[in-house]
């Protein structure tokens, strides 16, 4: 297994289509992958979430019980999951909007990322999963960043919509987890 | 052609339409819609007909009238909405004609719940309506399973015109993976005798009806028995993962089938010989899986998302009763290999393993 990955937010945020980039990123690397929603009884405007896995083998249940990364774009994210992430798992989490004083599990790696005064910075309001994106490929090696930088434009070129911002915003997220 | 993500209910709706399908009616329902919905737009692209019915009933026959006409066509459903097909299903074997019907399972009998579920496997297995039928059921454990699947079940359904069920479920149904589409396949309206078409002068009328009528019931029955056992012999599919020595073997199908592979691989590392039948038609029941399997077996575990156990019958008949079978059953979590390692572990026990 190379990956199993988590990534929440609000509606909006981006969250779906990050994990989506990861998942085709997977399979650009000729890897198995999943992608699962968050599903059920969800509220509108509330949090959504996805599954990924990423991995050399074959994939059994798409759902992640035990999370590698987590993708916190909100408050109510980590509430949910940072139970989740394995001992030595890295949080990456948008601290425009999580509270500066909350403490986090200590035998975790978490990531603060300024995700919102970045995008806002870049003038690319919907860029906040791809600075995520960024800065999780800085903080982790489940892809090469440059490798995954261009995943991002390329799911965006399949679909006829390249944002030259986008990659701004993923250096940006990048340059925001070294200390 | 290159692989590309697809949610799996989406990948059986395009690859349907790369089967040739140009007719789909139904309903929506959680967790299927996406069928629908992809439908809805794609298929005026390739120049079908879709048409959300009022009702999973009129969906149902609206598909017993394009079958009739010699149309490749689909509809597909869920929990409560996949009952209502029941009596349609039922018409389709009595006037023997193919169609392809999806059951996207979810949890529970009445509304249940939107969760993955394998509740339905006796109701896809035994003939969910009345009378006498059987119908072809598909197991699809994959996106890309869906999507090939989906894509033979039509010459399936029209090499036996009958029609053919693909028991899929929400997690299949949901989830995204890599998947490989095959080419487009032009499907002749035409192509059959049996096709009901504007007759001429002169010609006899035809009419889409049960086939009894027409034959008498002795010939009913003597044509109906040899169909059977034409699909019973050539149809049964599956697969056997570390089989030929395994002491404790596990029987499973759908989205429970690929846990089942990984508890395999873990059980393996430790030592134990676990084996596994993945079920890929449901009916006809892969009893071949069974026959190559030697004697010294501690017993088979069936592990679905069913409570009552609802294989447990076929595995006992498959295997002639000869061995013990035991049934994890999960309800709407998809299962878990250390549970599956545990319960085979305690067979062993048991029911002591080769000698």
């Amino acid at each position: 297994m190379i990956g199993e990955i988590v990534c929440s937010g609000f509606g909006g945020q981006g969250v779906l289509v990050a994990g989506m980039i990861l998942a085709y990123a997977g399979m650009g690397q000729d890897k198995y992958v999943t992608w699962f929603p968050s599903y059920g009884a969800e509220m509108r405007g509330g949090t959504a979430n996805c599954n990924v896995k990423i991995s050399e083998d074959e994939i059994a249940s798409p759902y992640v019980k035990e999370i590698d990364v987590l993708l916190a774009m909100n408050e109510t994210s980590v509430d949910k999951f940072e139970n989740q992430i394995k001992a030595g798992g890295v949080m990456v989490v948008n601290s425009s909007i999580v509270s500066p004083n909350r403490d986090f599990r200590s035998d975790i790696k978490v990531v603060k990322v300024p995700a919102n005064e970045i995008a806002r910075r870049e003038a690319n309001p919907k860029g906040l999963n791809i600075i995520m994106l960024g800065a999780m490929a800085g903080a982790t090696e489940i892809f090469e960043p440059d490798y995954l930088k261009s995943a991002v434009d390329k799911y965006f070129a399949d679909k006829g919509k390249v944002n030259p911002k986008n990659s701004l915003c993923f250096d940006a997220g990048i340059n925001s987890c070294i200390i | 052609m290159a692989k590309t993500l697809m949610k799996g209910n989406e990948a059986l709706a395009e690859s349907a339409l790369r089967a040739g399908c140009r007719f789909f009616s139904g309903y929506p329902i959680t967790p299927q819609t996406e069928i629908l919905e992809y439908m809805s737009w794609r298929m005026r692209e390739v120049g079908g007909e879709f048409v959300q019915t009022e009702s999973e009933v009129a969906g149902i026959n609206m598909l017993f009238g394009a079958s009739a006409a010699g149309a490749r066509a689909l509809t597909s459903s869920s929990g409560p909405g996949f009952s209502l097909k029941q009596e349609g299903i039922s018409y389709l074997c009595g006037t023997e004609l193919p169609a392809v019907i999806v059951d996207v399972m979810r949890i529970g009998s009445a509304l249940g719940n939107v969760f993955q579920g394998q509740g339905d496997y006796w109701q896809l297995t035994r003939g969910g309506g009345h009378g006498d039928y059987r119908t072809i059921v598909l197991a699809p454990a994959s996106v890309q399973e869906n999507a090939d699947m989906a894509y033979e079940a039509f010459d399936l359904a029209e090499k036996y015109t009958h029609p053919v069920l693909i028991a899929s479920d929400a997690a299949i149904g949901q989830m995204v993976e890599a998947v490989e589409l095959k080419d487009f396949h032009d499907h002749d309206i035409n192509k059959y005798d049996w096709v009901i078409k504007g007759r001429k002068e002169g010609e006899d009328k035809r009419i889409a009806e049960n086939v009894y009528y027409a034959m008498g019931a002795d010939e009913y029955k003597d044509f109906l028995l040899e169909k059977y056992k034409r699909i019973e012999d050539n149809e049964q599919k599956w697969e056997s993962v570390n089989t030929e020595d395994a002491e404790v073997v596990l029987v499973s199908y759908g989205i429970s089938s690929r846990v089942c592979k990984e508890a395999v691989k873990i059980a393996r590392k430790k030592g134990i010989k676990l084996g596994l039948i993945r079920l890929k038609t449901l009916w006809p029941f892969p009893k071949k899986a069974f026959d190559a399997l030697t004697s010294d077996i501690a017993g088979f575990l069936c592990v679905e998302m069913s409570i009552l156990g609802q294989m447990v019958d076929d595995v006992k008949l498959a295997t002639d009763n000869k061995f013990p079978v035991k049934c994890y059953s999960e309800f709407s979590n998809v299962p878990d290999p250390a549970i599956i390692i545990e319960r085979a572990e305690k067979m062993l026990l048991e029911n002591g393993g080769r000698k």
